[in-house]
């Protein structure tokens, strides 16, 4: 590489140099300044922010929104389910995901190739909406926490990304433990699981930023029962109702208004604001760790039969 | 010694079953559970052909219609609904795709060119970051970006004081901007994670080939469109391809947020008429022909996007 470093100090570098760097300077700030000016305006006087001109810093610094939505119950409630949500969906995915991709990975055993079929097929093709719906009804689990985290114990692609790894592993590792008279589960246990721990580490921040994210459940199967109601999904439901608002100047705006003028000295666009920062923050903190191993999952994705 | 047995002999597998029964413990279970809810759901299908009534609890005694739900779906009001829901589909998902492809190309171009190693990966880290946040939050944020210079719409402050319009744009309440606003609102969100793969890409490049190029004179632009682009070309084929396969796939959150009456014109897709048809109207088989037509040329596009894959002698996807 340093034998390829000569200095070009040619005008046409220079210039091409600038223009590049000035560039990627504007796109990073596109990039950051809508969370930024969100913290702003989080950390701002509500009725101070109406009067507008809030960019990248508080002019009014105060810590009320935060409290106010902490003191909402509905908000604080729906934190707690999307914690505990996220840690369930993590725990059992891992869980039930690797020991699947064990079996299929086990070149004697006899189910490996249907069963390997029978789950990346369902990458391809989705029932929908509606017959998912349907069976969810049936099965009773409309607004239930279960609904949450059961249909999403195995996901297919994870699954061929954790049997690739688990391939690599030498299968003399396997076969001596074998000798030693152990069964599949405890290999599985003891040997395979904590050599892949690497790869387990990334797929559950994968699985954790997805579960965290996500608010189609709660809309579809658990609207009709607020004490399982998520973050992410009050935030929609604030995000509808300030919409609403400003784009049918006033009727849909009442609701709004009405949520706002409840918790005093703040604003529906203030509320939101730090809401959306809760939400944020989370993902903010976690997504540097998963940097490193953008490339590797990316390229390891590929299915290959 | 005989000749080799048919190893598909029935004794065989019983053995194979017996010394195996734990593994099979492990995973057939696992199996059962996937048949339960990945492909039961798959004879809700049924109800397209019926005159879905959620109020008559057994399947068969609903009455059944032949193909009359898919005529429908393509005649009448419906009809004109679903069309211009499949065109809003289509003509937000190829926006989408061109702007991101033509754009994220350029910045991996861009990006290769920067020699500071911290800046590059300032930079990148920044540009991955819309891509963890959720469509929720993102369309929180174009919605505040969007909004007027008093609601802090720092799109319409620039704007403004760049005295490129004279009033500011009313973005969500023009039905003409909502394509725009949909490929945008993706092109932020997802710009910096699609440069990854093309960086990849870039580094598996033979280094010699710049070299050589030195050596023969070219310069910076003729070694970024003779060696890199040309480099990376058959990534750029294969994920063109595989996107072409979920051409319909135009998301969905981002226009059911903002979508309101204003520009539902412009704004609704198929996965949108499926939901309103079917969990806020009750109209379970509509909405599930309308899921199915969108499941079947989902399927026969991805197929034939593997197939092309394959005769060019890539990978094969599936």
């Amino acid at each position: 590489m340093e034998k390829r470093k000569r200095r070009d100090f040619s005008a046409e570098n220079i210039i091409f140099t600038t223009l590049n760097t000035a560039f990627l300077i504007l796109l990073s700030l596109a990039m950051v300044y809508p969370l930024l000016n969100t913290l702003a305006v989080s950390f701002n006087d509500g009725m101070d922010t109406v009067r507008g001109g809030i960019y990248l810093w508080p002019r009014i610094f105060t810590l009320q929104n935060f409290r106010v939505i902490f003191h909402m119950e509905t908000i604080y409630g729906a934190f707690v389910i999307s914690v505990a949500k996220t840690i369930v969906i993590v725990i059992t995915n891992l869980f039930f995901t690797s020991m699947l991709a064990y079996t299929i990975s086990r070149r004697e055993y006899i189910f490996a190739k249907p069963l390997t079929l029978a789950f990346v097929l369902t990458m391809y093709f989705n029932a929908g909406i509606i017959p998912n719906y349907m069976l969810i009804k049936n099965l009773h689990m409309l607004n239930t926490f279960s609904v949450y985290w059961v249909p999403n114990v195995i996901s297919a692609f994870n699954l061929i990304v954790i049997r690739t790894y688990i391939k690599s592993i030498p299968e003399s590792l396997v076969e001596s433990a074998k000798i030693d008279g152990s069964g599949e589960f405890r290999i599985f246990m003891r040997i395979i699981m904590p050599l892949c721990v690497p790869t387990l580490a990334t797929i559950a921040l994968f699985v954790a930023v997805g579960s965290w994210n996500s608010w189609f459940d709660t809309f579809l199967y658990n609207s009709g029962k607020q004490s399982l109601s998520t973050l992410q999904y009050e935030l929609q439901k604030l995000l509808s109702s300030t919409l609403t608002a400003s784009t049918s100047a006033q009727g849909g705006g009442a609701n709004a208004s009405a949520q706002a003028g409840a918790v005093n000295a703040t604003t529906p666009q203030s509320i939101r604001s730090a809401i959306t920062i809760v939400a944020a923050v989370p993902i903010l903190v976690v997504y540097p760790f998963l940097q490193r191993y953008f490339v590797n999952g990316l390229t390891i994705g590929g299915v290959k039969e | 010694m005989t000749a080799r047995k048919d190893p598909w002999n029935s004794g065989r597998i019983w053995r194979a079953i017996i010394s195996q029964r734990e593994l099979i413990f492990m995973s057939v279970p696992l199996l059962l559970y996937k048949i339960l809810f990945s492909y039961v759901p798959v004879t809700g299908w049924t109800m397209a052909f019926q005159n879905f009534k959620p109020a008559i609890r057994t399947w068969y005694k609903q009455e059944w219609v032949g193909f009359s739900n898919f005529i429908k779906l393509f005649s009448g009001i419906n009809g004109e609904r679903f069309i211009r829901d499949i065109r809003n589909t289509l003509a937000q998902s190829v926006l989408t795709l061109v702007l991101g492809y033509v754009c994220s190309i350029l910045l991996a171009l861009l990006l290769n060119e920067v020699k500071n190693v911290g800046f590059k990966r300032v930079v990148q880290n920044i540009t991955y970051m819309p891509h963890f946040l959720s469509w929720i939050i993102v369309a929180g944020l174009v919605s505040t970006a969007l909004s007027l210079p008093s609601s802090g719409g720092i799109i319409n402050t620039l704007l403004v004081n760049l005295h490129l319009v004279k009033e500011p744009i009313l973005f969500l309440s023009n039905p003409n901007h909502f394509w725009g606003i949909v490929a945008g609102s993706n092109l932020w969100k997802e710009l910096g994670w699609n440069t990854i793969i093309y960086l990849a890409a870039i580094t598996s490049i033979d280094v010699s080939l710049y070299e050589a190029a030195d050596m023969d004179g070219a310069n910076r632009y003729q070694k970024m469109f003779r060696i890199t682009l040309p480099g990376i070309k058959s990534t750029i084929v294969i994920l063109l391809i595989m996107s072409i396969g979920y051409i319909l796939e135009a998301g969905f959150e981002i226009q059911y947020f903002l979508g309101n009456g204003l520009i539902v014109e412009k704004s609704e897709t198929i996965d949108i008429f499926v939901l309103r048809y079917g969990i806020q109207m009750g109209n379970y088989s509509l909405a599930t022909v309308a899921g199915i037509f969108k499941t079947l040329v989902s399927i026969i596009l991805i197929s034939g996007a593997n197939f092309i894959s394959g005769r060019l002698g890539e990978e094969k996807l599936i």
